[in-house]
């Protein structure tokens, strides 16, 4: 009887998901590289033949040949690299620091209304002071070794994380958590088998914002106090009159920063499989 | 007896949704609750399941009281509401405990009776409505509930799905013979698939007639027996008495 019903039933139309071909998606996406590096190949053309023509000073914005110059100058000392290495250590340091604080105050928060009443206040206070004025304190408090650094990028990356996470938290659909009563799940399986999966969007989002936050950060924590970094070639370029040096800084904390959000955005689109998006047509 | 409820009644604030509901439900019966909107159904069956614990009077299942969900019953919404992160086969299993290796193949057994053999490994949103509500019947019933609740399961289909849904329901109920609960506010959904039809009317709701439909099964949908008794159910949801 179940294999006559299943037979009757197979005609019903599936959604299958189908794959896209591959070669419209490489056009698609080489027609998008195309697209988004016209504006600015123009703009480095129409810059280059102005700084050569002299129209700018070379003391203010130096043409893009030069500040190629410069990169190649400080990479082949080897010199680059231990700014990058250092200004990285510094981001992912108080990324995580910031990220695991952020998600424990969160789940407290997001579970027990006591946790809330208790530290919900404090935290919303907190957010309210512009968190770069933290940085004279932290500096007076710990020096301005790693350690104050890495606190500044930690309190810039925890609002985020912590106000996306207990939203995500709060505002799971009741309906989900009927189910879960349903099967009678504890507490605990309610917990990660419900509200963590469906909280997880809203923490990916607050991860992504966390880690712009840090870039930002390491900035201002380098401009204050550093004797290496991305940041402290900012610095030594507005020092020794270079602006290629600060430019060279800029674009390289431009791609990193680039590459590392590129990389958390691969991570949720792995986990967020699931979700059901809006695509946007043509 | 394997459903009885003595005295039913929820309150919400200052209005009342049902007020003393006695109705015991044999076991293997299939038990429709018929309405207009809003006298009270869904408060009933959430009453039952006890996802709703906030009512007076008592609700016993297999000769035991208790507030709170029963192992023995299972819920079927008027929406899927599968995880949106678990893929269909996931969903399924949802429910089940011990040994990964009896949960999988007792999974891919309601799969093949829903019909959705080969799409095991799709999200829900992939899913069209219909096939969406077969996984959440077969996430229901691979739990082999002796009481299985329904709460408008195929409100939101087209006829055609509705209607194979209703014939999949019936295989279910002739294989294992669970006793079932439907809120519906269909009448020919409600004769097609239940021994015993409650019509319940006011507000606060209160059952007003109760009526047995004899016919054996299957039955014609179009018959002028289940015809005759439709007339009966209208006159009896009549808005002008
Ligand atoms: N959570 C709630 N809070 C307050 N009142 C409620 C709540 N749930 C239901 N009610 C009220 O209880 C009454 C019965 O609602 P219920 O949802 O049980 O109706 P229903 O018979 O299922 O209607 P429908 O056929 O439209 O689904 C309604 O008057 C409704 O306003
Ligand atoms: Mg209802």
């Amino acid at each position: 009887m179940a294999k006559t019903l299943s037979e009757n039933q197979a005609h019903i139309q599936a959604y299958t998901p189908t794959k896209l071909k591959s070669k419209p998606k490489f056009a698609h996406s080489s027609r998008k590289w195309l697209l988004g590096s016209l504006f600015p190949i123009v703009l480095i053309i129409i810059w280059e033949t102005v700084s050569q023509l002299g129209v700018v000073e070379s003391y203010q914005l130096p043409a893009p040949t030069v500040i190629v110059d410069e990169l190649i100058q400080l990479a082949s000392t080897g010199e680059l690299f231990e700014h990058i290495y250092i200004t990285l250590y510094r981001v992912f340091g108080g990324f995580i620091l910031g990220t695991i604080v952020a998600i424990v105050l969160a789940l407290g928060v997001g579970f027990s209304k006591t946790a809330e009443e208790l530290f919900d206040p404090m935290i919303q206070a907190l957010r309210s002071i512009p968190s770069l004025a933290w940085v004279p304190l932290f500096i007076l408090w710990m020096g301005i070794g790693e350690s104050s650094k890495i606190t500044m990028i930690a309190v810039g990356v925890f609002f985020p994380v912590y106000l996306n996470l207990v939203t995500g938290i709060v505002t799971v659909d009741r309906k989900l958590i009927e189910v879960g009563k349903i099967y009678q799940l504890s507490l605990f399986q309610q917990v990660y088998r419900i509200i963590l999966p469906a909280s997880l969007p809203s923490f990916l989002i607050g991860l992504r914002t966390g880690l712009g936050l840090g870039w930002m950060f390491v900035v201002a924590a380098e401009l204050m106090g550093a004797s290496q970094g991305l940041g402290y070639l900012l610095v030594v370029g507005q020092n020794t009159l270079s602006p290629e040096t600060i430019l060279v800084s800029i674009i390289l904390f431009a791609f990193i920063g680039k590459v590392s959000d590129w990389f958390l955005k691969l991570i949720e689109l792995r986990l967020l499989r699931w979700q059901d998006r809006f695509v946007r047509g043509n | 007896m394997s459903l009885v409820l003595e005295n039913l009644s929820r309150r919400f604030k200052d209005t009342d949704a049902i007020r003393d509901i006695n109705l015991s439900v044999e076991d293997g019966e299939i038990v429709g609750l018929l309405g207009t909107s809003g006298c009270g159904k869904s408060t009933l069956l959430r009453a039952i399941s006890g996802l709703d614990q906030a009512y007076t009077g008592t609700v016993s299942i297999n000769d035991q009281v208790k507030k709170g969900v029963h192992d023995a019953t299972n819920f079927i919404f008027q929406e899927p509401r599968l995880l949106p992160w678990l893929t269909v086969e996931d969903n399924i299993m949802f429910g089940l405990k011990g040994k990964p290796k009896a949960s999988f193949d007792r999974a891919r057994r309601f799969i093949h009776y829903v019909g959705l053999s080969g799409k095991e490994a799709l999200y829900p949103k992939q899913l069209s409505g219909g096939m969406a509500q077969r996984v959440a019947i077969a996430r229901a019933l691979v739990m082999q509930p002796d009481i299985l609740l329904l709460d408008e399961p195929f409100s939101a289909l087209d006829a055609f799905t509705k209607m194979q849904l209703q014939d999949l329901l019936l295989e279910i109920w002739h294989k294992y013979q669970t006793t079932m609960v439907l809120v519906t506010h269909d009448i020919d959904e409600a004769l097609y698939l239940c021994d015993r039809i409650v019509v319940l009317r006011g507000q606060p709701g209160e059952i007003i007639k109760t009526i047995n439909v004899t016919e054996p099964r299957p039955r014609d949908r179009g018959s002028v027996e289940l015809a005759n008794y439709k007339a009966d159910i209208l006159d009896q949801l009549d808005l002008n008495q």
